[in-house]
Order: C-alpha cells, then structure tokens, then sequence
C-alpha cells in the first residue's frame, strides 16, 4: 500500500497526492533543487535484508564518496558557493538552492561595511589535499582481516579518511584550508544495515579497535575530531548508507527508519507517501536520523512536531554490550528511566544507532510565512513570550536582531523590476520615516504557519494581534521566507568570508525568559570587549537571535565573526573569545547546549552543568556499556 | 593580591594626569551667562534622564518590590494596599527631583562662593573626558572621598561645568533637617537615605530598588560617599558596604554588561570644617546641621582657603574587579526579584574592592606642602621642650622629606618654580591660625589664655588634631613603611621572620585605624620591603633586615609617623585594664577614656595630645573588639563591655616592647608571655 502509494505519484488525482506535490514544493524551495541520484555509488543488497518491506531505497542524496559531491574543506556541496564575479558583485553559485545563480548586490558593500574586507586582500584556501599532509593509517591487521571477510565495503583511501576526522567547527574547517590535517581515522567502513553494524561492533571489540561513528558530518562541538592521544587504530563508521525507511505505519502514524538517512532524503521519502515528520534541523540537508539521536538534535518547526526527545518511539543501538532496545511501541512508559535518554545525547560514546521508529505526521494542508517588524529587539522578545505563555506559536518563529535584519538585507537578490524596488523604497519609507522606526534599532521576526487553511489563517491574526501589542508591523511573507531560506546559506558564506580574512560560526543556549535580553546584550558585548582585548584589529560582528520558545525559556543562537587581519594566531584568538562568550552564557543562566552538543569543545563546562554526582552516573554508564572505550571519540565525559 | 594589582606595581612610575583651574574661567566672564548656557550632557547609550515622577512609579512598580511588599504583607497581617502606600511614602521622602534651574541657581551661586573662598579649583581634565566616555559606555558609579560638606556640591557642579550628565547623589536623611536646604539639595539631584534603617525590610527594597532603576536604565550617575560619612581626621575611613553592594548588584545578576566605578579624590587645602572637626573629636559636641547654622558660617567667606585638586580617576570595571572571583552563575538559579542575602564570597568581593577603591582615592590625593610641614612640626613638638623649629632647618627638613614622599609615590604639588624657603613660608601663611612663629622658629600655635590647664589642654588640642588632619592625609603614603619600620623597632630580633610577625601584628591591630587590605599581608609587607629598600633605609636578605647606616633618619621620621597611634592604643589598653569597671558600657566608653587621658596628660605621662582623639579611641576599641579582648555582653546588661584584662595585657606589652611609658606601670601586668604565643594569639 505505502509502495503503490509513493509510485502512484503521476495520477496527481487524489487530496493526498495534491499536498504531497505542494509540501514537495516548498521543501524544494527553501532547500535545494532536486538533485538527480547518483545511482552508481548504491551499495551491495545489505544480506541482512529480509522480510522487511524497503520502502524507498531511491534518491539516496550521500555517497560513500562525498568528497565527490561535497566540499572537503568547506560546507556543502562543491558546486555551490559564494563569489565575486568580475564585476565585482557576489553571486551565488550552482542551481540547488534558490538563490542560486543570483546577484547580491548589497553583499560586497556589508562585508566591506561590517568588517571592513577589501576584495583586494584574500585569504585562499589550499585547492588540493596533498596526500602527504596526511598521516598514514595506522591499521589493525586482524581487524582489516576479518572485516574483509564480511564483505562489508571499507576504505583507507586519505580523502575518505580525512573527510571524516571532521565536523564544521571554525577550527577544524580553518585547518583544512591551510592544508593541514591532524589525527584522522585510519579506516572507513559503510555498513549497510544493523546487522552489519553488529559485526563490525563485535570484531572492534575483539582486536580492540575505536570506532567513531559518523553520520552527517555536521557537528560542530569538535564531536568528531579523533583524540590525537588515540594510539589504538581508529575505524570511522559511516552510516550513509543505512538510509533506508524500512515501514510507515499509518495506523499509528509512525515509520522505521534507518539511522543513517539524511533529512533531506527522510522528508522527501515520506513527503512522497504524504508524510513528513516536521523535524527540520538548520543542518537537515546533511545530517542524520542517528545523528539526531545521539546529539538530542531540535528541529525548527519543534513548536508542532515536538524536538527528537518527543519524536523517537523506539531506538535500536549497537553497544559493545549488545543492543539496546525497547520491547514495544507503546506511546508512554513507566518503567524505571527512559534508557532512551542514556542513548539521546550520548555522542557516539556508547555505541551506533542503527534503527529509529519516528512519529509521523501527515503532510500540512497549508504553509505559509510572515514576518514582523518590531521597533526594538526588547518588543520584539516581550512578544515572542507572549506568545509562548499564550502557546501559540506558529510552527516556528524566531526573532532576528539588527545586525541579522542588515544582514538578510544585504543577501537580498537583485530585483529584477524598477516596480519591486519601487515599492522595497516605499515599505523602507513606512516603517522608518511613518512609523519612527530607527533603522538601527528595529528587528525582525521570521514567521512559519502549518496546518489547515482556516487554522492557519486564524492563527495568523492571533499572532499578528499579539505582535501589534509590542509595536509590531507585519512586513510581508517574503521577508519571512528569506529569513529561513538563509539559514541554509549562511553556512556556504562562512566560507566565503573565509576567502577574505573572515573567520566566524555560531553557538547556542537555551536560558528562561526573563534573562533572554541580559544574555544577548551581554553576550555580545563580552564578544566585542573580547575581540577588542585579545587585539582583533576590526570590530566584529556579535549578532543574536532568539529561534525557539518554550514555555519557560527560549533557544537564543549568536552568530560571532571578525576580520582576522594583522592577527598572527586568528584561531587560537577565534577560540579565546568563543571560550569568553560560553562563559558568560553560562554566567547569564544560559545553558551549555540546547541542540549542538556538548561534543569536546564544551566538555570542559560538563561537570559544573550536571553535577558531580550526574558526572558519575554518566561514567559509570559509560563504564558498563563499554568497558573498554572501543566508541573511543572522548566526547562529552 | 587583589590590592597589589591596583597598587604596588612601581608606584613612581604613575603617570598622574595635568590640572585645570576650573575657577579662571569664572573668574574672566559672566557668571549668569555660565549658569544660564546650554548644558547638552552626553548620555548613556542615549537614555535622556528620567522624570523624577517617572523613575518613582518604575521602582513602584517593580517585581522586586511587588515582592517584599507582598511578604510584608504577610509577616505583619497588614493589607498589600497599606503596606504599597508605605512604600510610596519611603520613596517621596527618599526620592531626588533634579530640576536644571536648581541646578542652574546653584552654578550661579557656588561660583560666587567658590571665588570667593579658594585660590583655584584645579581638575584633572583626562579623568573627566575618561569619565565622559565611560558614561557613555556603561551606567556609572562615582565616589569621592569625602572631607567636607562642600564635596558633593563641589561635584556636581564640576560635572555641570564640563557638560557631563548630572549625578544623583546618596545624601544622608540629617541634611533634611536643614528644611530649605535639604529641598534645594534634593532639587540638585540629592536623594536622601536614613542611617540606620538596619531591619526594615521594606525601607531597604525601596531604597535599593531606586538606586538600582537609575543604575539599570543608566538614567544617571549614581554618586556616594565609600566611606559613608565626612572623614573628620582626613584619614580615610573603613569603607562602607551598603551601597556598593547594591551598585554592583546589577552586573552580578546580568542585568548590565558591566558598571563603571570611578574613583575621585578631593583635596583641599585649607578644609572648611578644619577646627569644627577637632572639636567634634574632642567631644565639644558637633552643631546640628541647621539653616542657621550655615549662614553662621557666613564669616568664613572671607577666608582664604587656598585651592582644592580634584582628581577623577580611572574609571574601574566592576566586571574587571570580578573577573575569577565571582561565580556569577550562584544567582541564576533563584529568580533575581526575591532579595537574598549576599553569600560569603560577594561579600568579601564587595569588601576587597571597596577597600582597593578607596586606596585609588587615597593614591590620588593631591598633597601641600604644607602637609609634609605638619608632619614634621607635629614630630617636633612630641619630641621634647617645646623650642620650635628654625625656619630655615624646617625647610631643609622639609625639602627631604618631600623627596621622600616623592620616592614612595605621594601625588605631591610642591610648586618647583619657587625656592623651597617660599614654599614653605606661603604654606604657613595660609594655614598661619595653626602655627606661631617667634624669632625665626617655627612651633605649633599657642591657645589663647585659658581659665583651667584642662581648657588650656584642650584647646591646645584643638591646634594639634587640626594639624595632624593635614599629616593624616600623607599617612598612606607613608602607612606601610612605618608599619615595617616600627616592626623593626620592636621585633626582638633582625631576623626576617621575627619582623614580619611584628609587622602582621602591627598591621592587624591597626586596621580599624588605616584603610589596610584584609588578607593583604604579604603584599603590604613585600611592598613595604620594597619601599624602604629603595630608598636605602634598610637592606632585606632571605633571612634578616637590617637598617642601613644612612637609614637611621627614615626610619626615625617612619616611627615618629606611627607613633602617636601606639601610644593612644597603649594608653586605652592602660584605661582597660585599671580603670574599665564590670558596668562600663559602651556609650560611657569615650568620655571615659578622655578622662583617663586628660589626667594623664595633665600630669605628663603621655606625650600625644593627638590621643585625645575620640576616632582613635573608637578604633581601637573596634580592634579590641575585634581581637576578642574586650566583648561586648548581650542580655540584661546590653551594651556592657567585658575586658579581658590578660588580653589586654598582653596587647599593651607587645605594642609598647622597646618602648617605657612614661608613667609607672601599675597593677599586675602578665609580663612573661613569650613572643611566640602572643603572635599566634593576634596573627
């Protein structure tokens, strides 16, 4: 049924089927274009397969090549990214996103403007790993032995392996632009089903061998660097292609997942069977279900589908102790703690998940965005809880700061009529000049609604209302969109500041309501007092924004970078002021991660965010599900 | 550590900023166009000063006083409704209302008198372009020493002449007895504060609700007096808590990024309130503040007071001064509207930095010459036969103890384009109601004819608690070095370790008397060391200091600095021991030692008339106190003073060793306990 289902998908006659094209619209639009598949690189049947019913095997979006598709030393795909053309003028590059093929033209001008780069000074990265760079594996005879036995695909090839001795952090990125590479794994493996996995789990445990999973390579809390201390041979376990749905449930609303499977791939796979399971990470193009899992991973439409606390059903990991599983699918349970909360948030350090049960959802009838203008980023947070005391918060809504609204100005494409500037002049007009807007001062909130139509609608004006209460215009769908559509291309500008001495990432906490203002005020003086301190030639760019609410609290992300120009050490300057900036989240009553992870970059802060006691309870987990640090990446304890 | 870094780098290497005399302006053109210009202060991140009634209904309006009140409320059975209006009532009374035509009559009027009364008023304009910028920055704090009733009038108009946001300033409730005054005052930015409103709940959330709104929403500086009252020896006074803790409290929660406190020393040369002081601390009971009175002190119009330095310091980051001290996170977890009490590490934090804050005042004193030439005539007097010093060895003594002070870091203005003998010879004119001199000798005034040697005594007083305010204000200066030096003195041997308990001992029992560091021991002892090794006066090896041959004479003028107080604590040891009854209370305390002073005074066993002075009296019994050798009971006989007489002893023996009273020792005094235990009992 769910087979028929997603082929029948040229009759185009059924509700259903309506919606799903639409849904698969608006995916395609803020994401990416659809991509053919790359059909070459689909691994063996995994033996294992039995009676499970593969849902859709097609449109595997990972190779296990990556670097194929993917930039080695960059983000994303190799295809796309920012430049300055000969005239000058940014572009974007490639044809999967939106904004692809466009001119910026105001993005030169706020690069130059904000941190004062000159397209005349660049800083290049190095085109080509040379393999010398790289350290040769250190293998483990009898493990490579008997994994060749197993016919399960492997490879000690230097690209594969330094592609995933990575995650995203600055730190990392910026060292692989110089050329330069640490400790990296000395194997990769791709199982293909959880059998596999069990395998590889068993035989690493025997000839003693660590192993670091890895997913979507997207982390960003140093999660996947290897401990350089790591003298044992280093196997890194890529689950890309594990991405099968292996059942949708429709009774139920659930589906069984593999774990290794990718957002993108995850929502379009079920949006053809008129699913979704609105878990939309800023990272989802790339990462993956088990990645989730084991980094407690927040979606940004989490105000409707819940974060993946409240999505997973069921999970299956491979722990040297064996698997560890639930018996049933039932909704809630007492029985003693939820030993899904050992596996959430445990970072690779007890074991691979293999197998999720996920919630569904069937596919929003409607969609639409907003945005509102607020004359000050106080209002602007006043409203946003009001609206979560009202719990009425549209599937997401997050609220930028001034120097994220310049920013998303300046992203903007060229408009193509004299009518669309006309009347950009004419909107600008109202709110600054009628309005008393102070262009410095006022912020935007970003809206997405779901749901039916009328809700919708309804919803709509309530937020609207509340928002009216705190000073706030509506400003128009388009600048809602944009605001979303940037957050998967804010990624790709990194590396183009990077082209121009530019160096920056983001971080996150989660703190109650009544602190949000202190914590982004203060968080971004300290920065900016930090950068000033530590000698950063520039004034850098300490911008905030609050992306999730709750009931008691909001997620609040800061973006931070900076000129690096004239500064012998950017990195270690970089990191200093980044380590300065945690602190003084944690001074606000911030936490130490609300959805990055605690990784090795923040382990430090570990002990004081849970106490001795939690401490050991976690060791102690740790200790009698894997005695022997086989799931060796350090990260957390 | 926490004072050394703000300290005892190099102090000759400080780089003090130049003066303005502010005065020469008034002095060329009009006065009213002055007070009548256009005043456009930079403001803090462009908040414009709030309404009085607007700044009222924000603190009333708050969460944290909504909450004491509610708690009020329930503690006493009394209705919210009753208890709010309380609250509004605490608040009308205490609550400043800043209008610029006050502000404007008093620039027009304090010209006139400032012109009048002061040579110059000279500004250190770097400090106030620092403080312009920091006001712009973060919500600031000043605090300046205060030494007379003129310090905050004084601000406040310094801060309208530079065109600097005007301060609201914490004024103490007996200036409101002053019924015209007090208003006018309250219209030029002063609000008023009880002083002692110790457990009234509500009266403190007001109180420290109104000073935190200002500072939150940086409508203002907040400005208050550290030391919490007029220091009447120009010593400064052990810093208060209150309202620095309040202050800080704002950054400690994270309701701002940080807060800048900037320190300013004012320094007269001639103090208006020079003889009142010396009066009131001889127990001549001190004026009520009263309209009257003010105009009564009409007659000093036509004195010279010569000039005032005021010095704005640099500005000090709260958050700088909290860097790995405090654990901010310990208030994230309570919701910051319900008061807690401060934990033990913010108190000592808010302590530490009080006590660095009025250091940095301290540092900045500008110093006369004619406060070395007090110091010295002082010496000379206690010395012996009362001869006078010949003018021209009063000078040369005079031209080496300014390169002294000089060496260990004063903020001397000895003018180098005159000769020394017209230094010092315009320094004694100014201050001529102070010294006599008779056939080219200089001496310390004589009383007029008395009817009684105890008048006579006392008005001889007066003259020498006058004189010694002025040495007073070089004491830090030389505190820290005439401590080791008279550590030196007693210590039973060179050996390093025997002087450094001296020292400790010395320190620890003077630091009621002296702004001394808690915990700073070490620090005070290495800079100390550093001072006087410097300076050649003593040479420090791993295990011994020794007193160089050519140290003598430092050291000689380092002991004589401290050794007034020795002999005034020595002395309230001697009354406690002989004279202290099992009913003595507290209250009877002072006019019972004085009487013990005089008699001995009169019948010239003590040399210091200084030891007359009720601030001494009272700080050492806060360091008897303290030291556990005198309690006080608590029961039926509150108040009562129980004296540990071995105690006391003992205290006497190690403060006087080396050195005989004058009188005979009486009663039986517990002569052989050794060195050893005595430290262990004080250290």
């Amino acid at each position: 049924m769910n087979a028929a289902m997603a082929s029948n998908s040229s009759g185009g006659g059924s509700d259903r089927q309506r919606i799903a094209q639409q849904r698969l619209r608006i995916i395609a639009g803020h994401l990416r274009r659809p991509v053919d598949v790359d059909s070459t690189i689909l691994a063996a049947e995994c033996k294992a397969q039995d009676s499970k019913t593969d849902v859709s095997s097609e449109g595997k979006t990972v190779p296990r090549r990556r670097q194929e598709i993917m930039k080695w030393n960059g983000w994303g795909y190799s295809d796309t990214k920012f430049l300055f053309n000969k005239k000058g003028q940014a572009e974007f590059t490639g044809k999967r996103y939106k904004l692809s093929g466009m001119i910026m033209p105001a993005l030169k001008d706020w690069l130059e403007d904000t941190f004062g780069t000159n397209l005349q000074h660049k800083s290049p990265a190095t085109p080509i790993l040379t393999s010398s760079a790289v350290q040769p594996p250190t293998l483990n005879e009898a493990f490579v032995e008997e994994l060749k036995s197993t016919g399960i695909p492997f490879s000690h090839d230097a690209e594969d392996r330094v592609f995933r001795a990575h995650g995203h952090c600055l730190h990392e990125i910026f060292a692989l632009r110089e050329g330069k590479v640490g400790r990296v794994p000395d194997l990769v493996v791709w199982p293909n089903c959880h059998n596999d996995v069990v395998r590889i789990v068993e035989l690493a445990c025997k000839h003693n061998v660590c192993l670091i999973p890895y997913g979507g390579g997207t982390s960003v809390s140093s999660g996947l660097e290897c401990p350089p201390e790591e003298t044992r041979s280093i196997v890194s376990l890529d689950t890309s292609q594990m991405s099968r749905i292996l059942w949708i449930d429709e009774k139920n609303l659930t589906a069984h997942m593999e774990a290794g499977i990718v957002g993108q791939d995850l929502e379009r796979l079920l949006n053809e069977s008129g699913y979704c399971t609105g878990h939309e990470p800023d990272s989802m193009e790339f990462s993956s279900l088990g990645g989730w899992v084991a980094t407690r991973a927040s979606g940004m439409k989490k105000n409707i589908y819940g974060n993946i606390e409240d999505l997973v059903i069921r999970v299956k990991m491979v722990t040297p102790q064996g698997v560890i599983e639930k018996s049933c699918l039932g909704p809630r349970m007492s029985t003693g703690p939820d030993i899904h909360h050992f596996i959430m948030g445990s970072e690779g350090t007890l074991g691979v998940v293999t197998e999720v049960t996920m919630k569904i959802r069937p596919m929003p009838e409607y969609q639409k965005y907003g945005s509102v203008v607020f004359p000050n980023f106080e209002q602007g947070v006043a409203c946003l809880r009001e609206v979560a005391k009202q719990r009425c918060a549209p599937a997401s809504i997050r609220l930028m700061d001034n120097e994220q609204f310049k920013f998303g100005h300046a992203l903007k494409p060229q408009v193509s009529s004299m009518f669309t500037s006309f009347l950009d002049g004419l909107k600008t007009f109202y709110i600054t000049k009628f309005k008393g807007f102070d262009p410095n001062c006022l912020c935007v909130a970003t809206l997405l609604f779901e749901g039916h139509r009328e809700k919708v609608l309804q919803h709509e004006k309530q937020v609207y209302d509340i928002a009216a209460q705190f000073g706030g215009l509506a400003a128009g769908e388009d600048n809602g969109q944009r605001g979303y559509m940037l957050t998967f291309v804010i990624a790709y500008l990194r590396d183009l500041g990077m082209d121009y001495y530019v160096i920056g990432e983001s971080f996150e906490t989660s703190v109650p309501w009544d602190r949000v203002l202190d914590i982004c005020r203060n968080v971004k003086l300290r920065i900016i007092q930090e950068c000033k301190d530590k000698g950063v030639q520039f004034q850098p760019l300490a911008s905030c924004r609050a992306t999730q609410t709750y009931d008691s609290g909001a997620c609040v992300y800061f973006y931070f970078a900076f000129n690096y120009r004239g500064l012998s050490d950017p990195v270690h300057v970089f990191e200093e002021v980044e380590h300065a900036a945690r602190e003084e989240i944690l001074a606000n009553g911030g936490s130490l991660s609300h959805h990055h992870g605690v990784g090795k970059l923040r382990k430090e802060w570990m002990r004081e965010a849970v106490s001795n006691v939690g401490m050991g309870m976690l060791k102690s987990v740790k200790d009698y599900v894997d005695p022997n640090n086989i799931f060796g990446n350090r990260n957390l304890l | 550590a926490a004072c050394r870094t703000l300290y005892f780098h190099n102090p000759m290497l400080k780089k003090r900023d130049d003066f303005e005399d502010v005065l020469e302006e008034r002095r060329n053109s009009s006065d009213l166009r002055y007070a009548l210009r256009c005043y456009t202060p930079v403001l803090y991140k462009g908040v414009p000063p709030c309404k009085s009634s607007m700044l009222k209904s924000m603190v009333l309006q708050s969460d944290q006083l909504h909450y004491v009140i509610s708690q009020v409320s329930k503690e006493t059975g009394r209705k919210t409704d009753e208890v709010q209006e309380e609250a509004s009532a605490i608040l009308d009374e205490m609550a400043h209302c800043q209008q610029l035509s006050t502000v404007r009559f008093f620039a027009f009027t304090l010209s006139k008198v400032f012109k009048s009364l002061f040579r110059s008023i000279c500004v250190n304009e770097e400090g106030i372009q620092r403080l312009q910028q920091a006001i712009q920055e973060h919500p600031v704090v000043l605090l300046p020493s205060h030494r007379s009733y003129m310090d905050f009038l004084l601000m406040s108009y310094l801060l309208y002449t530079y065109d600097l946001t005007l301060p609201v300033i914490a004024a103490g409730m007996d200036f409101m007895g002053m019924k015209f005054v007090g208003e006018m005052l309250r219209m030029s930015g002063a609000f008023f504060i009880r002083r002692s409103f110790g457990g009234d709940k509500l009266y403190w959330a007001v109180f420290s609700e109104y000073v935190k709104t200002m500072l939150k929403n940086g409508f203002a500086p907040v400005e208050f007096f550290l030391e919490g009252t007029r220091s009447r020896t120009s010593k400064s006074l052990t810093p208060k808590l209150g309202l620095l803790n309040i202050a800080m409290d704002p950054f400690l929660k994270g309701e701002v990024f940080d807060v800048s406190v900037v320190p300013v020393s004012i320094s007269y040369e001639r103090i208006l309130e020079e003889t009142l002081y010396a009066r009131e601390l001889l127990g001549i009971p001190k004026p009520k503040e009263s309209t009257s009175g003010l105009f009564k002190a009409r007659k000093v119009l036509s004195e010279d007071y010569g000039s005032i330095h005021v010095y704005f310091g640099q500005p000090v980051s709260v958050r700088s001064l909290a860097e790995g001290r405090v654990n901010r996170r310990q208030f994230n977890l309570v919701p910051r509207h319900i008061p807690g009490k401060p934990g033990e590490d913010i108190h000592s934090f808010v302590n530490d930095s009080a006590y660095k804050l009025v250091r940095a005042q301290e540092e900045n004193m500008v110093l006369k010459p004619w406060v070395l030439l007090a110091s010295l005539l002082l010496q000379n007097q206690a010395a012996g036969p009362k001869e006078g010093l010949p003018l021209d060895e009063l000078t040369a003594q005079a031209v080496w103890l300014r390169d002294l002070s000089r060496q260990y870091g004063a903020f001397l203005h000895w003018p180098d384009q005159m000769t020394p003998s017209e230094v010092v010879s315009s320094s004694l004119s100014l201050h001529r109601g102070l010294v006599r001199i008779c056939e080219g000798k200089v001496q310390l005034a004589d009383p007029h004819s008395a009817a009684t040697p105890e008048e006579k005594l006392l008005n001889q007083a007066v003259i020498v608690l006058s004189c010694a305010s002025y040495r007073n204000q070089a004491l830090h200066v030389f505190l820290r070095p005439a401590l080791l030096a008279s550590a030196i003195h007693t210590a039973s041997s060179t050996q390093k370790q025997e002087v450094f308990n001296s020292f400790s001992f010395l320190r620890n029992m003077f630091s009621n008397e002296f702004i001394l560091c808690p915990g700073a021991t070490v620090q005070d002892f290495e800079e100390a060391s550093y001072l006087l090794v410097k300076t050649g006066a003593v040479q420090v090896s791993q295990q011994e200091v020794v007193v160089t041959e050519g140290g003598h004479r430092t050291l000689a003028f380092l002991i004589a600095m401290l050794d007034p107080f020795l002999q005034g604590y020595q002395v309230v040891c001697r009354f406690l021991c002989e004279e202290a009854t099992e009913t003595l209370t507290e209250k009877q305390f002072i006019p019972a030692v004085r009487k013990f002073i005089i008699k001995h005074l009169l019948a010239g066993g003590l040399r210091y008339a200084e030891v007359l002075s009720s601030d001494l009296q009272k700080n050492s019994l806060a360091a008897f106190l303290r030291l556990g050798a005198v309690q006080k009971i608590k029961g039926v006989h509150q108040g009562t003073l129980k004296v540990n007489k071995v105690m006391v002893n003992s205290l006497e023996d190690t403060l006087g060793k080396k050195r005989a009273l004058c009188y005979a020792p009486g009663g039986n005094r517990l002569r052989f306990l050794s060195n050893k235990s005595q430290m262990c009992l004080f250290v």
